[in-house]
């Protein structure tokens, strides 16, 4: 048994780690040691990746690639593969993932089972969108192939499910054409809510990507940094060195926190504002910005973080944020890495896939204990009231009540479930 | 149009050298012969770099490992299809030391895997770049060859006999176009060290750079991550009176 955190660092509990490392291997390892769950990158940020005195499937060396047919853009993985291998890979023969969430560094079978989506949401859904068949394996040893025209209630219940009804092995992906691996952007600073909804609405025709940055300190919170990109051909430019950089300590205390906040939205805001206008982006800085900062969730010091998203009805929408924003204000917690933005008009494929239409708001907070416990309350009831819902993937402690309104699909997605298979997180809102 | 690098890989299921394989075949066609003793593990590795590297070409070979003769043909066989130009052999198995204690047949087998066959893969290949004066040959060994350790004397004298060979190829070569690169890895995130819960394991990917990277340079000894060439002048230059103490 060793100890094993998630991306949050809110806890290190005793696992038995088990490598699956082979597809071969994969059916007889996942039989025994039960409950179990499969494990990427372990960058959920919560209790959704993690299974307490439990066994963990670690799929990350499980990544091979299958077979890509260069015409149709069909690529066939194992599931342990990592988005960036494929993005590193497929971007220079024109070749793109149409979704991928702030991080590349997770595994494709991870981006499936949290049905993960990005700043192209309103252009192209979440993950599961782009997820032509899947191959699911059973800890009673049943092997089920799903898509969206086979076996659809098993692959409904597996896009967005959390790791819950079995283990991801193989997926067949769609990709989309790319002309490279530039972006044309632009950032524009914008004063107040109002006038990021004018912005967003205003760009999503025009732009495949947008995403905001918003200020929840200043204020009482609202004015932000709003950007938004689209895909161009630069030829054969030579691409940037990357720069990789690793959070060299754990500071004793969190490095986000009442000395700190008021001076880092601060100088992030102005610092966009002098480069505000139009550039030309390489697509890893613009998509995965603190990827390059290896182990940056140690800034918040021992005692982790959580993060908080949210996703509201666009109907009462702009109400409900500034209400989040006034009570994160009168609160004195305070968040950095906070993102503001717009989800297009459609539904999710999974029954527990977190994207709906709305707006989402996702912040992150040192864990300061019961005053952090407080604000969180609070703002379920915004959420609640709104008729919204949270992201299980950043989940550590969301009420079991706020899961069951905000999930209406839950009792037909336990129908699903795998009894071999169990998670903090499953036992925290679904009992087992 | 230029002729396409022929790379060599013995123990070509190991996660090193899978990584190996995918960084040397990333941004060029190679020419890719992989050598192992799983043809099921084999053909998904040698599929999954078909994929990744439409221009290689990509070639199994199943061989016994411990057979002289097995070795001998396998490495004739690969030659006579043209000069090699790089070949790593890395294969390995991490034993349970308290095990070889209690049974000699698994200490000798632990010997016969770490140590004799890789050298016998060497010896081999070796004689062919000889004549062609010509080739890298990378030899993984490990940091725990370097000095004898209770925790795993076994495991390190095999890597250490490996160490010796290594050095003694170099001094055949020196001068002679031919470059013998010692790999000494330190512990890494390998399907073999999951399970463990060791800290500070190195990620397998970066390990594989270092070995890429020392056998572009020929570089005769790579520590791989460079720290543990710094742990182990220490470890190794440590008094008697104060190694025995320490429980490593």
């Amino acid at each position: 048994m060793i100890p094993v955190s998630s991306w949050g660092r809110l806890s290190a509990e005793a696992h038995a780690v088990v490598a699956i490392a082979e597809r071969v291997d994969a059916e007889r390892l996942i039989a025994t040691a039960h409950p179990g769950l499969a494990h990427g990158m372990g960058r959920s940020y919560g209790d959704s990746c993690l299974n307490p005195g439990g066994t963990l499937w670690k799929t990350a060396q499980m990544s091979r690639l299958l077979a890509f047919d260069a015409a149709t853009g069909r690529l066939t993985v194992e599931a342990g593969a990592l988005l960036r291998d494929i993005q590193r890979l497929m971007i220079p023969r024109g070749w793109c993932l149409p979704v991928t969430p702030g991080t590349q560094i997770v595994t494709v079978g991870g981006a499936i089972a949290n049905d993960v989506h990005g700043k192209n949401h309103h252009r192209h859904g979440a993950f599961g969108d782009h997820v032509l068949r899947l191959t699911l394996a059973r800890t009673g040893g049943e092997t089920i192939l799903c898509g969206p025209d086979e076996n659809a209630g098993w692959f409904a219940a597996t896009v967005g499910g959390l790791g819950l009804t079995g283990v991801i092995l193989e997926a067949e992906l769609q990709l989309i054409r790319t002309p490279g691996p530039w972006l044309a952007t632009e950032t524009l600073p914008y004063a107040d809510l109002d006038a990021f909804f004018a912005l967003s609405d205003g760009s999503e025709a025009e732009w495949e990507h947008t995403v905001s940055w918003i200020d929840c300190v200043t204020g009482g919170g609202g004015r932000g940094i709003f950007m938004r990109g689209n895909p161009i051909d630069r030829g054969n430019h030579p691409e940037p060195p990357a720069r990789e950089r690793t959070m060299p300590l754990t500071p004793p205390v969190s490095a986000v926190n009442s000395l700190t906040l008021r001076a880092f939205n601060s100088a992030y805001f102005h610092l966009n504002r002098w480069q505000a206008g139009r550039a030309v982006a390489h697509y890893e800085p613009f998509f995965y910005p603190l990827d390059n900062l290896h182990e940056w969730n140690r800034m918040y010091g021992p005692k982790g973080f959580y993060q908080y998203q949210s996703v509201v009805p666009r109907a009462g929408g702009r109400e409900a944020v500034q209400a989040m924003l006034t009570a994160i204000a009168r609160s004195g917690n305070g968040s950095f890495l906070a993102v503001l933005k717009t989800f297009g008009d459609r539904q999710p494929v999974g029954m527990l896939s977190f994207p709906m239409p709305g707006v989402t708001l996702a912040l992150d907070f040192p864990n300061r204990g019961a005053t952090t416990h407080k604000l969180f309350e609070t703002l379920d009831a915004i959420v609640r009231e709104a008729g919204g819902r949270l992201y299980p993937a950043k989940d550590a402690r969301m009420p079991r009540a706020l899961f069951e309104a905000g999930y209406p699909r839950l009792s037909e997605f336990l129908t699903y479930r795998d009894p071999g298979i169990s998670s903090g997180l499953s036992r925290r809102l679904m009992g087992t | 149009m230029d002729k396409k690098t022929s790379i060599v890989i013995v123990g070509a299921t190991s996660a090193m050298a899978e990584h190996c394989a995918r960084l040397w075949a990333a941004n060029t066609a190679v020419d890719l012969t992989l050598i192992g003793r799983n043809a099921e593990k084999m053909e998904r590795i040698a599929t999954d770099l078909r994929v990744r590297s439409p221009a290689s070409d990509i070639r199994q070979v199943v061989a016994d490992f411990l057979d002289p003769a097995a070795i001998r043909s396998a490495i004739d066989a690969v030659a006579a299809r043209g000069v090699i130009d790089m070949a790593l052999i890395a294969h390995g198995s991490l034993p349970d030391q308290k095990a070889c204690e209690a049974d000699l047949a698994l200490a000798r087998e632990a010997l016969e895997v770490n140590a004799v066959s890789p050298v016998l893969f060497a010896e081999a290949i070796a004689g062919h770049m000889a004549r062609s004066e010509h080739g890298t040959l990378g030899i993984i060994g490990s940091v725990a060859g370097d000095r004898g350790r209770r925790s795993n004397y076994v495991y390190g004298a095999a890597k250490g006999l490996v160490t010796r060979y290594a050095q003694g190829l170099q001094h055949r070569f020196a001068g002679k176009g031919v470059k013998v690169v010692l790999i000494k890895p330190g512990p890494t995130e390998t399907p073999m060290t999951a399970s463990l819960g060791m800290k500070g394991l190195a990620p397998v990917e970066d390990v594989a750079k270092a070995i890429v990277a020392g056998m572009a340079s020929g570089a005769s000894v790579v520590y791989a991550p460079l720290k543990w060439a710094l742990i182990m002048m220490i470890i190794r230059h440590l008094p008697r009176f104060v190694f025995n103490r320490m429980n490593i």
